[in-house]
């Protein structure tokens, strides 16, 4: 195995060929902000939580998509990237209807805890308040897509780990939606296997258990890395 | 995002209103109006949402009254998915309103109403408020308000998780038993909170004799009553029956299921106000005029069923000389009555071995539905409470009608500050401390703007004087 070094922030580190840098950051104790990433799952750098400054790189790169190299130089914590993932958390929250004080997930929320972590106390941009649909046409699960920040967690879960493939982003832009099935009811949708993966994969309020209260959706998120590491490394038992 | 700083309510009323006085052509006052003029939409926007988590939802639509709105709407749950919760979450759910009843009546009658009666109607506004109650020989019973609505929200907090919408009220129960621990920190205070209840009880009562003129002319006059009614016609305010009552307390109607309630309640709109207009159907609009909250509670009911209360509320039917009191200012006395009656029902549950139970809730299956609209119904502090849902197969809200008590009392409201105001007024002149009397009249119903009208926005109380086609003649603004 192959080792190359670099540096974050200042601190000199050595990372597996092939790690990304948000995995090398992780392995030594380096937090770096996430949404759309999910031990286990692919990933696919969407919601640009984890922009990282690299020396000699003009843009932000995201650390859930990027490759460590020999002799880079990371920093995951300028005033910078404090400032953008601010923004971008403020973007999220102003792009959805994401009212905690009524959602199932609020205290048991990534994008809750992912707020508070990057510091987020208000947003400066107006909300849009979009009309988003509620299904919950499945007889144990619920949707409701004015929670939803297309992370596309559900999308991978269901299709990597389950292999069902019920998840996918319909539309462009901000008509862009969650729908299952090719865009039917997921009640409808044979292909569901009704396993719950995608309830334990989101990280908001969007995906819960039907029947849920406010601030009652407990998820157990080792469930995903767990079965992704048991296929990988044939280590069955919790 | 405005960088004013309003300190509100200035007006001492939970939430913000205008008054329209109309004057006839000799200039006497021939009507009266209150208005709320702003709009929030509580009904409409909860329409989609899932019904199991409706329970989260609605509290917010109060921050006063909360557990009396998420009981009816739990109730109105429980009852589309078909379940019955277990004995001990009842008894919770009691305690619950029963603290709430007691802080809402704090807030009233401490916070917003003591002013006028403890330090007198033509004391200078900037002095008439809680603050100079606390300086004023009064300071005794001010704290004694402040604790008794602390007691409340701590009970609150105890039994259900947070002071403000608690989270533990669930359609199937109550999410946590109550600890031996809690039970035994909220049993201790309630001996001192009735000394507290007891006193201002005495002084409210050695004032009734040197406000005569009020009783007479704050909201007097005959009108049907309506509230839940306990086994044996005892006070209630969790379940019971429905009954409506008139002035002489012939029963006009008994016992309706609140699923009905629309055979027997209408609901009118009038121009210039976001409040609905609720009126006791078979008597038309606006005859079928009807009143709610602490003083319909008292005349419906034979009994409180608590000694201290029950000793008080004879005395209270001896003091009005009558068994259905009629004034509104007996609102006042009702609510302190109440409080004692709370504070006396609260002691008695927390004896109940039941109480600390861990059976608390049962659990709902998935999704389940029993039938697609259903009405849940609690005695809120200012008066009965009916949440109307309609639901589709999914069990999403299709349609939600909340039917609260401040808008059932708006006629009489009306009727109220048209009583003080012919009474005071003559002329287009208005004497500045007639305002504040007239504002007392809508302040003795208690009225909780927020959730009866959904008002946001801020708007001080304002007086319009109005002539025959409705030009205004004068106006005076309190902000």
């Amino acid at each position: 195995m192959s080792v190359k070094t670099l540096t974050i922030n200042g601190e000199l580190i050595s990372a597996r060929a092939g790690d990304t840098i948000l995995q090398a950051a992780k392995d030594n104790g380096i937090y770096i902000p996430t949404l759309c990433h999910l031990e286990g799952l692919s990933d696919i750098g969407a919601c640009r939580m984890c922009m990282v400054e690299v020396e000699g790189i003009n843009k932000l790169l995201s650390a859930c998509v990027t490759e460590v190299a020999e002799g880079m130089v990371v920093a995951t914590n300028t005033e910078k990237l404090k400032e953008y993932r601010r923004m971008n958390m403020e973007l999220i929250f102003a792009e959805g209807n994401h009212t905690c004080a009524v959602c199932v997930a609020n205290s048991n929320c990534e994008l809750q805890d992912t707020a508070v972590a990057v510091g987020m106390e208000h947003t400066r941009f107006s909300y849009r308040f979009p009309d988003r649909g509620v299904d919950l046409s499945h007889p144990q699960f619920g949707i409701d897509r004015n929670r939803c920040i297309l992370c596309t967690r559900c999308v991978r879960v269901c299709d990597e780990i389950e292999g069902a493939h019920v998840w996918d982003i319909a539309n462009r832009g901000e008509e862009a939606e969650i729908v299952s099935g090719l865009n039917q009811p997921w009640g409808e949708v044979d292909a569901c296997t009704a396993c719950g993966k995608c309830v334990n994969a989101c990280p908001t309020g969007a995906i819960s258990y039907k029947g849920s209260s406010v601030a009652v959706m407990q998820r157990d998120r080792g469930r995903i890395p767990f079965l992704a590491a048991a296929r990988e490394k044939q280590q069955w038992t919790r | 995002m405005s960088e004013k700083i309003t300190i509100e309510p200035v007006t001492r009323i939970a939430g913000h209103g205008k008054i329209s006085i109309f004057l006839d052509d000799r200039q006497q006052v021939e009507d009266a109006k209150f208005h709320v003029t702003e709009y929030r939409g509580f009904e409409k926007f909860c329409e989609g949402r899932p019904l199991a988590k409706m329970a989260g939802v609605i509290g917010h639509v109060c921050g006063i009254c909360p557990v009396s709105h998420i009981l009816s709407t739990a109730k109105a749950i429980e009852k589309i998915q078909g379940i019955t919760i277990p004995d001990p979450a009842k008894k919770l759910r009691r305690l619950l309103n029963l603290a709430q009843i007691i802080q809402s009546h704090s807030l009233s009658f401490f916070y917003l109403c003591s002013p006028d009666l403890l330090l007198g109607w033509d004391t200078p506004p900037e002095n008439r408020n809680l603050f100079n109650v606390i300086k004023s020989d009064h300071r005794d019973l001010a704290v004694g308000g402040i604790k008794l609505r602390q007691l409340g929200q701590e009970i609150t907090e105890l039994v259900a998780g947070r002071k403000v919408n608690p989270p533990g009220i669930i359609p199937g129960g109550i999410k946590s038993p109550l600890s031996r621990e809690n039970r035994d920190k909220i049993g201790d205070r309630i001996p001192e909170s009735l000394n507290y209840a007891q006193k201002t009880l005495d002084t409210f009562k050695s004032l009734l004799d040197s406000h005569s003129k009020e009783v007479n002319i704050f909201g007097n006059f005959p009108s049907l009553f309506m509230g839940l009614l306990g086994e044996d016609d005892t006070w209630e305010h969790y379940e019971g029956k429905i009954r409506v009552i008139d002035t002489q307390g012939n029963i006009i109607v008994d016992s309706f299921s609140e699923d009905n309630y629309q055979d027997f309640i209408g609901e009118t709109v009038e121009p210039g106000t976001y409040l609905k207009f609720p009126y006791y159907k078979p008597q038309g609009y606006p005859e079928g005029n009807y009143r709610v909250g602490p003083l319909a509670r008292l005349n419906l009911c034979e009994k409180i069923g608590t000694p201290r209360a029950d000793r008080e509320l004879l005395e209270y039917r001896d003091r009005a000389g009558t068994r259905y009191v009629t004034s509104s200012f007996y609102f006042h006395y009702a609510r302190l009555i109440e409080i004692v009656a709370c504070l006396e029902k609260i002691q008695k549950l927390l004896e109940d071995p039941e109480i600390i139970s861990e059976n608390t809730r049962i659990k709902v299956a998935k999704g389940k539905i029993d039938r697609l609209n259903a009405v849940g119904v609690s005695e809120a502090p200012r008066g009965i409470l009916f949440h109307d849902y309609q639901t589709d197969a999914e069990s999403k809200v299709k349609k939600l009608n909340l039917l609260i008590a401040t808008g059932q009392n708006v006629l009489s409201m009306n009727k109220t500050i048209a009583q003080i105001a012919r009474e005071y007024i003559d002329g287009p002149e208005i004497p500045e401390t007639i305002l504040n009397r007239i504002e007392a009249g809508i302040r003795i119903f208690d009225p909780c703007l927020g959730c009866s009208t959904h008002a946001m926005g801020q708007m001080p109380l304002h007086v319009r004087l109005c002539d025959r086609n409705g030009k205004i003649v004068k106006e005076i603004w309190r902000d």
